[in-house]
């Protein structure tokens, strides 16, 4: 039962990704080539929203639900790796119109040709596994 | 309401969800980073055996496992109960003109026939984009440490250096594929 309050914040993320087209390769496309507003919108809005909430629970100092302090840690520090991992991302993320999020919405919403998508990104990322120590961190 | 429901919903409302789903996972302990999910599918699937990076107690990203549950299942009441039955995506004229010039026909649904459609996956061509693109998202997300949710969100809400060249790099590889590969593939 624990779990129940997961399920449904991830209802409501594949109501609204859906709702809101960002699941649409359309709409990812749109974006690269900077035709209209609408993938900025829905990103930057929760950016914005997101640095004033964090500003507000570090200054506040926050708990959850468990009474224990709300703590964000700071990424390793790099540039390849955020740069090349980053870049092969975007690679990614242009050619099958979808992170990993909206892959598994696009699976519910019946495109079920995703779960082909989904089964590569979690190929990705045992060979990202396999190999990471030969790669620049 | 119903009227209200079925129409696309705007950029602001869905930002203000997605940062809000944000605060909530904070709230109960967590952070929001969809990728994650990944690599605890490799770990489930026995990949610690071979490979140390997935020798971790994935057990504790259960709640995570749960999330993806919930999104697929939001999904399918967002096409189900949520959309109106013949419904496009109303892309910018430009992006259509642009496509029209690779050869997509302009959308009749929410996504293109011409790469998700089942006859499309199951030729060589087709099969090939999803996969590949699959696996370029799945391999550099857990290079860079994290996917759109962990990074463009939750790293950049923190201010985090680390996050905002990722976002530089999902822009850089994001911008060769649309420019310089994508118009190979079906120029």
């Amino acid at each position: 039962m624990k779990f129940i309050k997961y399920l449904l914040v991830g209802i409501v993320f594949g109501i609204v990704m859906a709702k809101s087209e960002a699941i649409s390769w359309y709409r990812i496309q749109e974006m690269f080539r900077f035709q209209a507003f609408h993938m900025y919108g829905i990103i930057g809005t929760a950016v914005v929203l997101g640095v004033i909430g964090v500003a507000l629970i570090k200054k506040f100092k926050l708990r959850d639900i468990s009474g224990n302090p709300i703590v964000f840690y700071p990424k390793n520090k790099s540039i390849a790796r955020y740069l090349i991992g980053g870049s092969i991302f975007g690679l990614g993320w242009a050619l099958s119109g979808a992170c990993p999020g909206p892959m598994v919405v696009n699976i519910g919403y019946g495109f079920l040709t995703f779960a082909i998508v989904l089964v590569f990104a979690t190929v990705g990322t045992y060979l990202y596994g396999a190999i990471k120590d030969k790669l620049p961190h | 309401m119903i009227e209200f429901l079925i129409q696309p919903w705007s950029w602001w409302f869905s930002g203000l969800v997605i940062s809000s789903i944000m605060f909530l996972l904070l709230f109960f302990g967590k952070s929001f980073g969809f990728s994650a999910n990944l690599r605890t599918m490799c770990s489930i699937a026995g990949a610690g055996k071979k490979v140390k990076f997935f020798d971790f107690d994935w057990k504790k990203q259960t709640w995570n496992l749960v999330f993806l549950v919930g999104a697929i299942i939001g999904g399918f009441i967002a096409n189900q109960f949520l959309s109106p039955d013949d419904y496009a995506v109303a892309i910018s004229e430009n992006t259509i003109s642009d496509l029209s010039k690779l050869g997509f026909e302009a959308p009749t649904s929410i996504q293109p026939s011409e790469l998700f459609s089942n006859e499309n996956a199951f030729s060589l061509k087709g099969f090939l984009i999803l996969s590949i693109g699959g696996l370029l998202v799945g391999f550099g997300a857990r290079y860079a440490g994290g996917c759109t949710s962990g990074h463009a969100i939750s790293g950049i809400s923190d201010l985090q250096i680390p996050s905002m060249i990722a976002v530089v790099g999902f822009f850089l590889g994001g911008l060769i594929m649309t420019f310089g590969i994508i118009p190979l593939i079906f120029g």
